[in-house]
């Protein structure tokens, strides 16, 4: 089991190594840094002295070498468009973005398993098969539409919530969070319904896409001649070996939550990494995308690393 | 489509072709799956739209000359201030006919995203071919950069690769080259799967007589990826090329909508959803639904399509 984990462990540091190199050439090759920075009325002199202070005359194992030690501890330079050091901005953003998406994970993976479960056990129900329809129309829809059709339902034809931004917002220390205030919490919801809404659906056909191929196992079926109650029969055997690869695809799945929260954040100009993401491309502001690609690879290791933990703690026959 | 489907199973194509198709597997069950038929008729309309789309709008939305100011927010069925001419789906702020600027916007669309299929597809199969083919080193190479690509949403790489690619070139050229950037970075971000799929068939392929015959005639190992064993792994890569179509699409019309895609100018759907959702609040709807149904009708209409092409070609489920 160690090793499996130690295993899953230096795959990350692999990928976090190779997205390095490519954010590290992203710096170096695109653009250039000292003109943007120096301005238009700089002379050459003053061009040379900031080249030799940026440290752009090492050569290129040097420069890389320098960059992962910075990105290490959190330095990833200075924001060529806001002149204001990136760490600052992504620490900014990061409880903004990280709120939506750890609540509209929780929503899909709630609501998810419910329907799902009940889908499967009343197969042919008019109810299970709306839900069904339902999902296929969700699986086809862009986000930013459905982000859009919720706004006008909600915000312009109905006005019961607000349509952009995080409400107020209550600091506590370096995080702020939106969850103790009622415009925070209004703010909330539509974002997170359209975030979590493709995951939702996801969870929901593979919860009972598996369900439905567990309840026909023979375990279940001695379960029921041994004369188990029907919820613990449900809950404790079938959904418990349903999990594993539901998991799995969770896990899989976080790369898709980060990238719909880019297109979420804009669609609510929601203040998170995701619209300050989508900013710096339409600005070529190289440091920050650079920043916010180290961040998804850190994250998706380290997500990668607890969907292995978890693994471990659902299927016993792992530990040994 | 289904001459093409049907042109794989059937070998060269001859006068009786057509009828060969027809008679064929493939084309059995296009015939009785009415939800293909309905698929490819609105992809088919949709296309005929597109490429005939100068002959059936009234107004060329990209040609300023055409446009009346007079006309803007005219609601739909009703005729403009301006011109009287009457607008079937309405106009927009600009006094631009809504419907005409859909079909021109659905051809950028759509240009887009059978240029940057094709590049995918054809970068993606290369790669595959060759990491299946060669092995060693560089396919560990190949598909270790496949695996991280994959593992990060397409949309972030497109992205990237936009941004990079701006960053490289000086600013008078972004606008006429968007087009080309926007195809090369959707491209970029979808041919890993292709990649994959191609390098587990090609490595089943290669030990089979026939490549061993190759090359025991003495063809060179690039004659024989291409002429032999290439037809032989390509039925997979139609149907991932089909559903990646629709994810293409897609993808342009999310970047067009964040404002990092087609510019104004030459708006594509997405573009123009990103023009309609200004107006959401004061009431002009038809400058925001029209794009979007167009939009989601063609993603739909193009990937039921694909899904029963996958089913189709697929002989497991036969």
């Amino acid at each position: 089991m160690i090793a499996h984990l130690v295993r899953s462990m230096l795959q990350g540091a692999l990928v976090i190594l190779t997205v390095g190199l490519i954010a590290f050439s992203m710096f170096r090759f695109v653009g250039d840094p000292v003109a943007t920075l120096a301005g238009q009325e700089a002379t050459d002199a003053d061009r040379a002295e900031l080249t030799e202070r940026l440290g752009l005359n090492d050569p290129f194992p040097v420069q890389f070498a320098r960059f992962l030690g910075h990105a290490a501890q959190g330095d990833f330079g200075i924001s060529y468009r806001q002149a204001r050091p990136v760490a600052d901005l992504l620490a900014e953003r990061l409880p903004a973005t990280l709120e939506l998406a750890v609540l509209s994970a929780l929503f899909a993976f709630v609501f998810g398993v419910v329907f799902g479960v009940y889908a499967a056990i009343n197969r042919r129900g008019v109810v299970a098969n709306a839900i069904m329809v339902v999902s296929l129309i969700g699986v086809s829809l862009p986000t930013f539409l459905i982000g859009i059709g919720l706004i006008y339902l909600f915000a312009v034809t109905l006005g019961w919530l607000p349509s952009f931004g995080r409400g107020d917002v209550v600091r506590i220390g370096w995080w702020t969070t939106g969850l103790l205030t009622e415009s925070g919490r209004k703010s909330l919801v539509l974002p997170v319904l359209t975030l979590g809404f493709f995951q939702l659906t996801l969870i929901m056909r593979l919860v009972r896409a598996e369900m439905l191929e567990t309840l026909r196992a023979e375990y279940v079926r001695f379960a029921r001649a041994r004369g188990l109650p029907e919820r613990r029969i449900l809950f404790r055997h079938a959904l418990r070996n349903t999990m594993i690869p539901v998991i799995t695809i969770v896990g899989l799945q976080l790369g898709s939550v980060i990238a719909f929260a880019i297109v979420t954040e804009s669609v609510f100009q929601w203040p998170g990494l995701g619209a300050l993401f989508v900013n710096a491309v339409q600005f070529v502001d190289i440091p920050v995308m650079a920043a916010y690609l180290m961040f998804v690879a850190f994250v998706f290791a380290v997500v990668n690393f607890m969907t292995d933990l978890v693994y471990v703690t659902i299927d016993p026959r792992l530990k040994s | 489509m289904v001459s093409q489907s049907g042109n794989e199973a059937g070998g060269p194509a001859g006068t009786g072709w057509l009828a060969r198709a027809w008679d064929s597997d493939v084309g059995y069950s296009f015939r009785t799956s009415p939800v293909a038929i309905g698929a490819a008729f609105v992809s088919g309309l949709i296309i005929l739209a597109t490429v005939f789309a100068n002959v059936i709008t009234p107004q060329n939305p990209f040609d300023a000359a055409t446009l009346n100011l007079m006309d803007g927010f005219t609601p739909p069925g009703e005729a403009g201030a301006g011109s009287g001419m009457t607008f079937g789906l309405g106009a927009d702020s600009q006094g631009r006919d809504v419907y005409s600027a859909i079909l021109y916007g659905t051809r950028v669309s759509l240009l887009i995203g059978f240029a940057s299929t094709v590049f995918s597809l054809v970068f993606g199969v290369t790669l595959g071919l060759v990491a299946g083919y060669v092995g060693g080193r560089i396919e560990a190479l190949i598909m270790r950069i496949a695996d991280i690509q994959l593992s990060f949403p397409a949309i972030l790489v497109a992205l990237l690769v936009f941004g990079v690619a701006r960053g490289l070139m000086p600013p008078s050229l972004h606008e006429q080259m968007t087009f080309a950037v926007m195809t090369i970075a959707i491209g970029l971000s979808n041919w890993a799967q292709y990649a994959r799929t191609v390098r587990a068939s090609t490595m089943v392929e290669k030990r089979k007589e026939y490549v061993d015959a190759a090359r025991v005639i003495g063809l060179r190992p690039f004659p024989v990826m291409i002429r032999h064993v290439l037809p032989n792994v390509a039925g997979p890569v139609l149907v991932i090329a089909t559903i990646n179509l629709a994810l293409a699409i897609l993808e342009e019309a999310t970047l067009s909508f964040l404002g990092v895609g087609m510019p104004p100018t030459q708006p594509s759907l997405g573009t123009l959803i990103r023009i309609g959702q200004q107006f959401l609040f004061s009431g002009e709807w038809w400058i925001l639904l029209f794009p979007s149904l167009a939009l989601v009708i063609l993603a739909l209409a193009i990937n039921l399509f694909g899904d029963w092409l996958r089913d189709a070609l697929n002989p497991k489920l036969r």
